[in-house]
């Protein structure tokens, strides 16, 4: 058999899956989104009627997306700055040479990231409880009164962030590490000689050496934070008030529970849009700051 | 001078206190929601939902665990989702590693062109393919059944990515040598370049299989029967329906969490390993 012809019988599987099952869909989600495409479409192709880009422009007056793409924002502005803290700190703690049983806690603090979403959100919703909850009762000790976590608007997406940066900052803590081991030895102790403090040294060496490793985790984070979906499904169907409603619990509704295909699929490429615009400022801000 | 370095170590004490002060509380931050459910899933009905919230189960009972398996039938639930994750692990498995040595060490019209094309794809999100692809697998008939879940997850650009990034180290020579003998193609593949493989296929597995087993919203479209739900799906499902039952929902809770935590505590070093390898290039 002639060798090229082999390499294609390798690589063929691959692309055809690839192609047919994602390339083809993403191709036709653009098409559908300039459709009415509906549950009439779904019963016979022929009431199927091409409306140029009015799913999009109905969208933009919709309340409710834009009360969604809200309520992803604050998510995502909250959420990913506090979660790279998390991460950051847990990994200069792992990383401070007077640190013992660092493999432990490395494990212990990553075991989140492996766990199955849905079933820690089912557990949050216990945990959260406004009366029986263990978290309101140890915030009872320290003189705070019962938050009604899930079921008052104003905390409801507050409580998802919380989830959201328990469940992720393991992942993020793992490439910080890998981050903090590359940097010289050197640099720090070039530092302590001239008499920097701790503090110093993390503002003037740590922080600047970590550019490249900070410019991936945030991209990576802001990206996958976009994508809201499991946890407002699984603990608050997107109440109180449509409060915790994000952009693919929108389209979900949409699209699965009042099939309007048409219009979730201009939901999900306006979610895509968003992504690349802000992933690709981002890549543009850190190469201006020369972080990558 | 030796004040300087008194000062020094009373300092790096304190200092010391500190970072296993942080890391006891994040520890147990972290741990505190798996211990809790722990707890909770062997109290008797009823014994959670008390004030204050009871830590310890006051008398340990594994009737939550009973009751899952004899009435709520978790037994093929759990069963729908090792079968489901495990067929996805194999074939994905097989089908990424043969493209991921082509493009490292095959040659092919066009190789660069389309690898750069599936790198630049990776910043699609899967969600934007899921209505167009439900109406596809309508067409075809794999709605509601677990090949609809399976098929799209057989091959995927990360694990290409993957095992083209470790394939690269493999010495050229040694597959002209084996090519030189008269090994064929199939063999080389299987015999050569397999077992060296080994370590990022040990990686590939462990993340494609945790990444299926928690897979959530993909299963919840395409699955709409009850009987065929993967462990996450009907988990949301039963939370929504038995909200009262905290010591039976905990008890789910744990069967669904407890496979790929074990996994991943027998096989950590593989899986951090990948996990570095696979964000060097974002």
């Amino acid at each position: 058999m002639k060798r090229s012809l082999v390499a294609w019988v390798f690589v063929g599987p691959a692309l055809i899956v690839l192609g047919v099952f994602f390339g083809l869909p993403v191709f036709a989600a653009l098409l559908l989104s300039l459709t009415d495409f509906d549950l009439y479409a779904l019963a016979d192709w022929r009431n199927l009627r091409f409306v140029g880009f009015g799913n999009y422009i109905e969208l933009l007056q919709t309340p409710l997306f834009w009360k969604s793409l809200g309520n992803t924002f604050y998510f995502v502005i909250v959420g990913v700055p506090l979660s790279i803290a998390v991460s950051l700190g847990a990994a200069l703690l792992l990383n401070a040479p007077v640190a013992r049983f660092r493999a432990f806690f490395r494990t212990a603090l990553f075991a989140p990231v492996v766990t199955t979403l849905v079933a820690v959100a089912v557990i949050w919703r216990y945990l959260f409880h406004s009366s029986y909850g263990l978290v309101n009762w140890a915030l009872g000790h320290v003189g705070i009164a019962p938050i009604d976590w899930l079921g008052d608007p104003q905390w409801a997406m507050p409580t998802i962030i919380l989830l959201a940066v328990w469940k992720n900052f393991g992942y993020n803590m793992v490439i910080f590490l890998a981050g903090l081991q590359a940097i010289p030895q050197d640099l720090y102790e070039a530092a302590r000689i001239d008499g920097a403090s701790r503090r110093r040294q993390f503002w003037h060496i740590t922080l600047p050496m970590l550019g490249p490793v900070l410019m991936v985790v945030g991209v990576i984070t802001v990206a996958g934070y976009f994508q809201l979906f499991a946890e407002p499904y699984v603990m608050t169907r997107g109440d109180p008030l449509q409060s915790t409603v994000s952009v693919l619990y929108f389209m979900f509704e949409e699209g699965f529970r009042w099939w309007n295909l048409g219009r979730a699929s201009a939901v999900a490429f306006l979610l895509f849009l968003i992504i690349l615009a802000i992933t690709a400022a981002m890549m543009r801000f850190g190469r201006k700051k020369g972080m990558v | 001078m030796s004040a300087a370095i008194r000062g020094g170590v009373g300092e790096s004490r304190g200092h010391a206190l500190l970072v296993h002060a942080g890391l006891i509380a994040l520890t147990l931050l972290s741990l505190a929601p798996l211990l809790w459910m722990l707890s909770v899933s062997f109290m008797p009905a009823g014994g959670a939902s008390r004030f204050p919230p009871p830590l310890l189960p006051s008398s340990i009972t594994l009737d939550n665990y009973r009751a899952l398996f004899d009435r709520i039938g978790m037994g093929g639930y759990f069963a729908n989702s090792a079968l489901v994750a495990s067929a996805i692990t194999l074939l994905s498995l097989l089908i990424n590693t043969m493209a991921g040595y082509a493009f490292a060490k095959l040659r092919f019209a066009g190789r660069e062109r389309i690898f750069k094309l599936l790198l630049a794809a990776l910043v699609i999100p899967s969600q934007v393919a899921m209505l167009p692809l439900f109406l596809m697998l309508k067409q075809m008939g794999l709605v509601n059944s677990y090949a609809g879940v399976v098929v799209p997850g057989l091959a995927s650009i990360f694990g290409i990515f993957l095992v083209r990034q470790y394939a690269r180290s493999i010495p050229d020579e040694l597959i002209e040598a084996a090519r030189i003998d008269g090994a064929g193609e199939w063999r080389i593949f299987f015999r050569i370049v397999l077992p060296m493989l080994k370590p990022v296929l040990v990686t590939l597995a462990i993340f494609t299989f945790m990444g299926s087993w928690n897979d959530f919203m993909w299963p919840l479209i395409v699955l709409t029967d009850q009987t065929n739900y993967t462990l996450p799906v009907a988990l949301a499902s039963l939370s929504r329906e038995h909200i009262q039952d905290v010591e039976m929902m905990m008890a789910g809770a744990v069967l669904t969490v407890l496979p790929v935590l074990l996994l991943f505590l027998m096989l950590q070093r593989y899986y951090i390993q990948g996990l570095l390898l696979g964000s060097v290039k974002g």
